[in-house]
């Protein structure tokens, strides 16, 4: 029985740090507007090298800030298709606890466009939006800890 | 002193024709030449398609997997437009230190496993790349033959469906050729589309 209810809190444990959550423009948009958080938001993909390369930085760099007005969102720009054969597989293998969401967009261009004119669509991309600051700035490319740290301290 | 003006007319030309490499081309600019080494060997210059109307110049790579899902789509596009006179030229612009599955030797093996009917060119200074602007793979150029030089028609994507999961798809390359084709300019000259970063070689 007890064993029962430790692999009970294992596989709950499990599902809820491999949760992704769809996530369309309008709700990204209302997810950043909170005036009193600094948003910082990756976007990224299971296939870009690049991209799965910097996901520690933001995920250490989460966890380094937890008590701070700061959050962190990775927005997966996967296929839409591949939610639960790539996304999710994916997400459970490195176990982030960040918060992970697959972008619902009808095409990519409107989904660049509405994040940052200047972004040719080239991944990584991350975006920092302070609603208090009236700042919203999109950066494509790559972070390392410290320059992600560098970032937030500029912007907050 | 009249030898003087045409060094300076030519270099006046030379400046117009060529921007500087870091803005990369935008619709309606006069696209630079290049010698660059084709996967049999040879060099390849769009001075070499004499017969040519104009070119579909596609910045694409082994790795990407977006350029891969549009792998078939760029073979496609050389069987219906070469023979219409936009034959495609595919470029990798990658550094292969960076990604050595965008190697030389990869490149004409993919080329030669895929057979592809169209050149597979290494940019190996990565000079044409710049010169062009390509942000990510796969990224299209679609140029016009004309009397003053290759003008660029149309920047982007393909289409607006990678996963080609959309019937009711729009044909972005397609329609800009075709509109080239019947003598009208594209209705749509520029898109963007997400892909995989270049690598660019370190330090350039």
């Amino acid at each position: 029985m007890k064993r029962l209810i430790f692999l009970l809190f294992l596989f709950i444990g499990l599902s809820a740090s491999a949760q992704v959550k769809l996530l369309d423009m309008s709700h990204l948009q209302k997810r950043v507007s909170n005036a009193d958080t600094v948003y910082i938001v990756n976007f990224w993909a299971t296939w870009c090298g690049p991209c799965v390369a910097e996901l520690p930085n933001y995920e250490k760099f989460q966890t380094t800030h937890k008590n701070q007005p700061v959050k962190i969102l990775l927005v997966s720009m996967d296929f839409q298709s591949k939610l639960n054969t790539d996304v999710i597989p994916f997400i459970k293998k490195h176990q982030y606890k960040t918060e992970i969401f697959l972008a619902q967009r009808k095409s990519d261009e409107e989904w660049i466009n509405a994040i940052d004119k200047d972004w040719s669509g080239a991944l990584p991309g991350t975006l920092i939006v302070s609603q208090k600051k009236g700042i919203r700035k999109f950066y494509e490319q790559e972070f390392t800890y410290d320059e992600l740290n560098k970032l937030y301290q500029a912007n907050k | 002193m009249k030898k003087m003006m045409t060094l300076l007319l030519i270099a006046g030309l030379a400046l117009t024709a060529f921007k500087p490499a870091t803005e990369g081309y935008k619709v309606g600019d006069t696209a630079a030449d290049f010698k660059l080494k084709n996967v049999d060997g040879k060099t390849i210059s769009l001075a070499n398609y004499t017969s040519a109307k104009g070119y579909i110049v596609v910045f694409t790579c082994n790795h990407c997997p977006y350029a891969q899902a549009y792998e078939k789509r760029i073979m496609e596009l050389d069987k219906m437009y070469a023979g219409k006179g936009y034959p495609v030229i595919a470029i990798s612009p990658n550094d292969p230190v960076a990604l050595p599955e965008d190697s030389y030797p990869n490149m004409q093996k993919r080329a030669a496993e895929r057979k592809y009917t169209f050149p597979y060119l290494l940019d190996e200074t990565q000079d044409i790349s710049h010169t062009y602007g390509v942000k990510a793979t796969p990224h299209v150029f679609v140029l016009q033959k004309t009397a003053s030089g290759n003008v660029v028609q149309y920047i982007g994507a393909i289409d607006d469906d990678t996963e080609n999961a959309n019937p009711n798809h729009t044909n972005y390359v397609q329609n800009a050729v075709n509109a080239l084709l019947a003598g009208n300019k594209p209705a749509i000259t520029s898109t963007k589309a997400i892909g995989c970063s270049i690598k660019w070689k370190k330090g350039a």
